[in-house]
């Protein structure tokens, strides 16, 4: 049974190289478009692992992580923030909102697929 | 096209959307709607369009959009003002950022430096204020272009050693209560160290408070770990860069001395303190030792591994799925099909219509009864085949927003240019049309909104001097009426000076000097060949090209233009076009035993010529009274060569048409068979060009029946040449 990851962004292009790097790597991959989408989709199918943008339109990563520990199913699944911005206030936000983990835009697929494998249980 | 190309494909699709959806926020921003959710926006656009860029390593676009980035970055935090001179320059950086987005894609060789760099130091003048821009810091990772390859797992082994950093690292790890709120777990913490090299792991549960005082939520316990691997001090931190701030980590070389004084040993049984709290903490300890314990035991024996290297994700043996089939987030579902497969379809389409008309005389033509079967079958396949019919046209249906996505950026230009204040106010951009007519609307719209800013508009003194608002206003909107699509240019200018265009005309012998012209027709005389001015072609919208150019691009449309001008308060453009050039709605008429279309859309009015309406006035050509004025007769056969004499207008039927330009005419033919929605067939593709025939197409019965050019034919009449012109018949 290989994992599922909740991948969590705006962009489409973003997605879709989520998408390559994971499933090359062999894992089950379901997308949201925004920290709304990203809280339905996880409540409805649930994740292993989650990697979620921090600027989005509707809810923002911030809000979606803490949306996310606020349900007794995900207060401790693994989230990944992905994110440009590499300075520490962003972080220290995110892990401030129950961030598990950061990767830094543009991301090198190695080291994402890298980063999802170590929190993943 | 391999997977990576497909996502720079849809990297710039995405692009386009982002650029015009930064375009639409930064006009409300321009209209001072500078709320958080607008700037966040326009943030979130530029944004996005640089995390694509650096994935895809196009660093000039990197580059501006953080620029950008940055400066919207402090107008969202607040620390700078949205105000109009910080605005302004947004809407010029977006210009910019679309040509950068251009540039990488290699439609444009390359984006104006100097502009580029101009707008770069006005945005960091407005990010840091006066001071001098700090230097630009790009990402502190390593800038990786993004390629996909086979991932080698060979990753999950081991590292090799590095030549002796040490020769090993003890590691004490107390992690706080925030780790594991974080969904941070040591177990998996150890289970990277494992990864290492082979460790050696014993817990600390020394401070474990007894159960009425045991905070849940707190870490109660710590780890120190051996590592025994020739590794260096940032590669052990590494697996702990996620939890440094959540945890105490102390990293000794091996041989240094330990700090703890209480050890006990993981792998050994548990020993606990008796007391009321024995089972609480055997549970945690064993909680706490079956995550630890479970990855680390093949890791620990070398000749293990490949069993755990089994246990992580299957590696890339099988090949990744196609991109396209990814789960495809909640948005209108769509597919990309080649335009010429859709055309392939409409031409099919367009035979089926044609085929079944033919069935359907047959059938009339063999005395069937209209209620037999096959009559009635008929009837039903009619209205399946207009629903075909429909729906594949509707499949080249664009909205115009395409269009006047791009009018924003070219009116803020010419205001610019011309040191005027415009404000451009957009309509129906949702209406839609085929895809050719949206395509080929770009040009004339652009033309003529360059005219309503350029000639239209006054500059801001003279708009106050006029009581107006010094900021103009101009206003595109596109809307249906009776199935064409209306596009409407109008700007609140100072309107068409009809003394000063009466002048140009008569100076350049368009119009006899002592012509007696309604303003209509003086409005009208703009659009006459030849009639654009020296001071009319300004840089800005001449270009050499005047309106008589728009005019003849909409026609070629199937098109009509008009205009209306009221002094003082200005003037407004009406574009007129069929939804689509594939069919035509036409007059079914005869003229000399020929089968002719009139175009339905140019027709007014048709009556039977009575003797007392006629007229002839100086030369051969009969003029019919119509609605109080007189319009020329248009003997079709005649002007077609079908025939060599005229014919007597009683005998026959006039077709009341309007040309483009407004004026009116009878064309005078035959009969009248009927109405009818025709195929258009290019005449030009499989014949030549005829003058006076716009197309050809097929009639039910299977003939080739001529669709007739209005204009062309009312000119050739009112030139009295092609005299000579005979057609085959």
């Amino acid at each position: 049974m290989s994992k599922t990851v909740l991948t969590v962004d705006d962009s489409r292009t973003m997605r879709d190289m989520l998408l390559l790097a994971l499933e090359e790597a062999g894992y089950t991959v379901i997308q949201a478009v925004d920290g709304v989408d990203g809280l339905e989709t996880l409540a409805a199918k649930g994740a292993d692992v989650v990697i979620t943008d921090i600027n989005m339109p509707r809810m923002d990563g911030f809000g979606f992580i803490e949306g996310m520990r606020a349900d007794p199913n995900h207060r401790t699944t693994p989230v990944l923030v992905l994110t440009t911005e590499s300075d520490a206030e962003k972080k220290s936000r995110a892990r401030a909102a129950g961030a598990t983990g950061w990767i830094v835009k543009p991301f090198d697929p190695v080291k994402l697929v890298d980063a999802v494998r170590r929190v993943a249980a | 096209m391999d997977a990576f190309e497909a996502i720079k494909v849809t990297f710039f699709q995405e692009c386009d959307e982002l650029l015009a959806e930064l375009e639409s926020k930064l006009m409300l921003l321009e209209q001072g709607q500078t709320d958080l959710e607008t700037i966040n926006a326009v943030f979130r656009a530029v944004h996005s369009v640089k995390g694509g860029a650096g994935a895809f390593g196009l660093e000039a676009l990197v580059r501006f959009a953080h620029v950008f980035e940055t400066l919207m970055d402090e107008l969202r935090a607040g620390r700078k003002p949205c105000d109009p001179v910080t605005i302004k320059t947004l809407l010029r950086a977006s210009d910019v950022l679309a040509d950068h987005v251009q540039a990488a894609q290699g439609l444009v060789p390359e984006v104006d430096e100097a502009r580029s760099a101009g707008l770069v130091a006005e945005m960091e003048l407005l990010t840091h204020g006066g001071e001098a821009p700090a230097p630009v810091v790009e990402e502190d990772e390593d800038d990786f272009g993004f390629t996909p390859m086979a991932f080698d797992m060979a990753l999950d082994e081991p590292l090799a050693p590095l030549p002796e950093p040490a020769s090993g690292w003890r590691i004490e790890l107390r992690p706080h209560g925030r780790m594991y709120a974080s969904a941070n777990e040591t177990g998996l913490l150890l289970r990277e160290l494992g990864r290492l090299g082979p460790t050696t792991v014993v817990l600390d549960d020394s401070q474990l408070p007894a159960l009425d005082a045991l905070a849940v939520e707190e870490g109660w316990l710590a780890w120190t770990v051996e590592l025994h691997a020739a590794v260096d001090e940032a590669t052990v931190r590494e697996v702990f860069d996620f939890v440094e701030a959540d945890c105490d980590l102390t990293l000794t070389p091996l041989g240094a001395p330990a700090e703890a004084d209480f050890v006990f040993e993981e792998e050994g049984p548990a020993v606990l303190p008796a007391g009321d709290d024995l089972d609480i903490a055997a549970l945690l300890a064993r909680v706490q030792g079956e995550a630890v314990a479970e990855p680390l035991a093949p890791l620990s024996a070398p000749e293990a591994a490949p069993a755990a290297a089994a246990a992580v994700p299957t590696p890339a043996s099988t090949p990744a799925p196609a991109v396209a089939s990814a789960p495809t987030a909640p948005a209108p579902v769509t597919i990309r099909v080649d335009l010429d497969r859709v055309d392939r379809l409409i031409n099919a389409v367009g035979e089926l219509v044609i085929q079944q008309a033919m069935l359907s005389q047959r059938v009339l033509e063999s005395g069937l009864a209209r209620s037999s079967g096959i009559a009635l079958g008929l009837e039903d396949l009619e209205l399946l085949t207009r629903e075909i019919q429909d729906s594949v046209m509707a499949i080249r249906a664009q909205p115009v927003k395409s269009v006047f996505q791009r009018m924003p950026r070219l009116v803020r230009e010419v205001a610019d240019m011309t040191h005027k204040q415009v404000r451009l106010v957009t309509a129906g951009e949702d209406t839609e049309v085929d895809k050719t007519v949206v395509e080929r609307l770009a040009e004339p719209i652009t033309h003529m909104l360059r005219n309503a800013i350029d000639h239209g508009l006054e500059t801001p003194a003279e708009r106050l001097a006029a009581g107006k608002s010094p900021e103009g206003t101009v206003r595109l909107a596109a809307l249906h009426r009776s199935g064409r699509i209306v596009i409407e240019i109008s700007d609140d200018g100072r309107g068409i000076n009809r003394e000063r265009v009466k002048k140009i005309a008569v100076d350049k012998d368009l119009i006899a000097a002592d012509a007696v012209l309604s303003d209509e027709q003086v409005d009208n005389l703009i659009f006459l060949p030849g009639f654009s001015t020296a001071d009319a072609v300004s840089d800005i919208s001449g270009r050499g090209v005047g309106m008589d150019v728009v005019k003849r691009s909409i026609h070629a449309l199937g098109g009509r233009i008009s205009i209306s001008s009221a002094p003082g308060k200005g003037s407004t453009f009406t574009l007129s076009l069929p939804l689509t050039l594939a069919v035509l709605d036409g007059m079914v008429t005869t003229a000399a035993e020929q089968t002719l279309i009139a175009p339905l859309p140019a027709i007014v009015e048709s009556l039977t010529p009575q003797a007392a309406d006629l007229h002839h006035v100086g030369g051969l050509d009969p003029v019919i009274r119509f609605r109080d004025t007189y319009v020329p007769v248009v003997d079709v056969a005649l002007v077609m060569g079908f025939r060599d004499a005229p014919m007597d207008p009683t005998q026959g039927i006039a077709v009341i048409v309007e040309t483009e330009s407004g004026q009116r005419a009878a064309l005078l033919l035959d009969a009248i068979q009927g109405q009818r929605q025709v195929v258009i067939k290019s005449l030009e593709t499989n014949y030549q060009q005829v003058e006076g025939v716009a197309a050809a197409t097929i009639l039910g019965d299977g003939r080739v029946a001529l669709i007739l050019d209005v204009d062309t034919l009312v000119a050739i009449r009112r030139s009295g040449v092609r005299s000579d012109f005979k057609l085959a018949s």
